[in-house]
């Protein structure tokens, strides 16, 4: 399960390139920054690999274990 | 399963690096490694010039600030009058490879026991753009506008292999940010090199392949493809030099 900081975000589109499940895309909206930013499209498909928090040059995504 | 939370030696805000850059993946980098080594009160972090030292912005801990590519003689001092803690410089390949060039060697061949962070993204980026000595061939910049000739600008300085022929070096290492396994072993990397300054051993040089989405005119995405056709060719990422597995 990821959360991603919007205010963070700036929207390089890395986690969504590098997720190997294909869950991430970039949203519609923007940030209160003006960004776009990444939303999960399948929360289910997760695995916590955390390879999208690796990739993050902000450090806006937090990975929490799956139960 | 694995889990990640944001380091605690990071400000809680965004960095000053534009969209894509990794300057900022590096730094957190730094920032994942020291928090795992409970590092985060012990460090020190020596910064020069350039978009390099935009990362103390976004530092939640000690910084210096040197002069133009005078990092390691700082962190020599440093260094020499706290040998306790953990001392690394963060330098761009302009400061590191062209101004700052006589600090690095002289540091290196006297095997200091800190820590350099290299990274280098083939640009001066916060200038502008301009070619830095690490430049690539036929790259165009604002001062090669038909792209780097070696017939009047020489060859791109390659920094790991220079400091690996020198004896003092402990660990001289060079890995690429633009996949997920280039930044999991830069992850490693630098993790091994601040086990090595703790444990007083010497020297240790990490220098990490970057981009710079606005100089080189594309976007973060096509930095990743740029860098596999162009950066790593010529930049071969490896260790160079390792003093724990030589024995």
């Amino acid at each position: 399960m990821i959360t991603i900081n919007s205010m963070m975000c700036k929207g390089c589109g890395y986690c969504i390139k590098f997720c190997p499940k294909h869950i991430l895309e970039m949203g519609k909206e923007r940030s209160e920054k003006g960004h776009f930013y990444p939303v999960n499209i399948n929360t289910d498909a997760c695995t916590s690999c955390a390879i999208c928090a690796l990739m993050c040059p902000e450090a806006a995504i937090e990975v929490a274990a799956k139960n | 399963m694995p889990e990640y939370k944001r380091p605690s030696s990071l400000m809680p805000m965004a960095t000053g690096y534009c969209p894509g850059c990794m300057h900022a993946l590096a730094t957190r980098l730094v920032a994942d490694v020291i928090d795992e080594l409970n590092q985060a009160d012990n460090a020190i972090n020596v910064v020069s010039v350039g978009c390099s030292a935009l990362n103390l912005y976004s530092w939640h801990g000690d910084v210096i600030g040197a002069a133009h590519g005078r990092a390691p003689a700082v962190a020599t001092g440093i260094k020499r009058c706290l040998p306790e803690r953990l001392v690394f410089t963060y330098q761009g390949d302009g400061d590191l490879a062209a101004i700052g060039l006589a600090e690095i060697m002289s540091a290196a061949n006297r095997g200091e026991n800190f820590t350099v962070v290299f990274a280098n993204n083939q640009t001066y980026g916060m200038t502008g753009g301009q070619m830095a000595p690490t430049t690539l061939i036929g790259q165009k910049t604002t001062t090669t506008r038909f792209g780097r000739d070696p017939q009047t600008t020489g060859y791109p300085l390659k920094m790991c292999e220079l400091i690996s022929v020198l004896e003092a070096p402990v660990f001289v290492a060079r890995y690429a940010l633009n996949s997920p396994k280039g930044v999991s072993d830069a992850k490693k990397g630098i993790k091994k090199a601040f086990e090595m300054q703790l444990a007083g051993k010497g020297f240790t040089f990490v220098e990490l392949l970057t981009n710079c989405p606005t100089n080189w005119g594309m976007s973060p995405l096509d930095t990743l493809e740029y860098m596999n056709t162009n950066t790593i060719p010529y930049f071969q990422p490896g260790v160079y030099k390792d003093a724990e597995a030589a024995k």
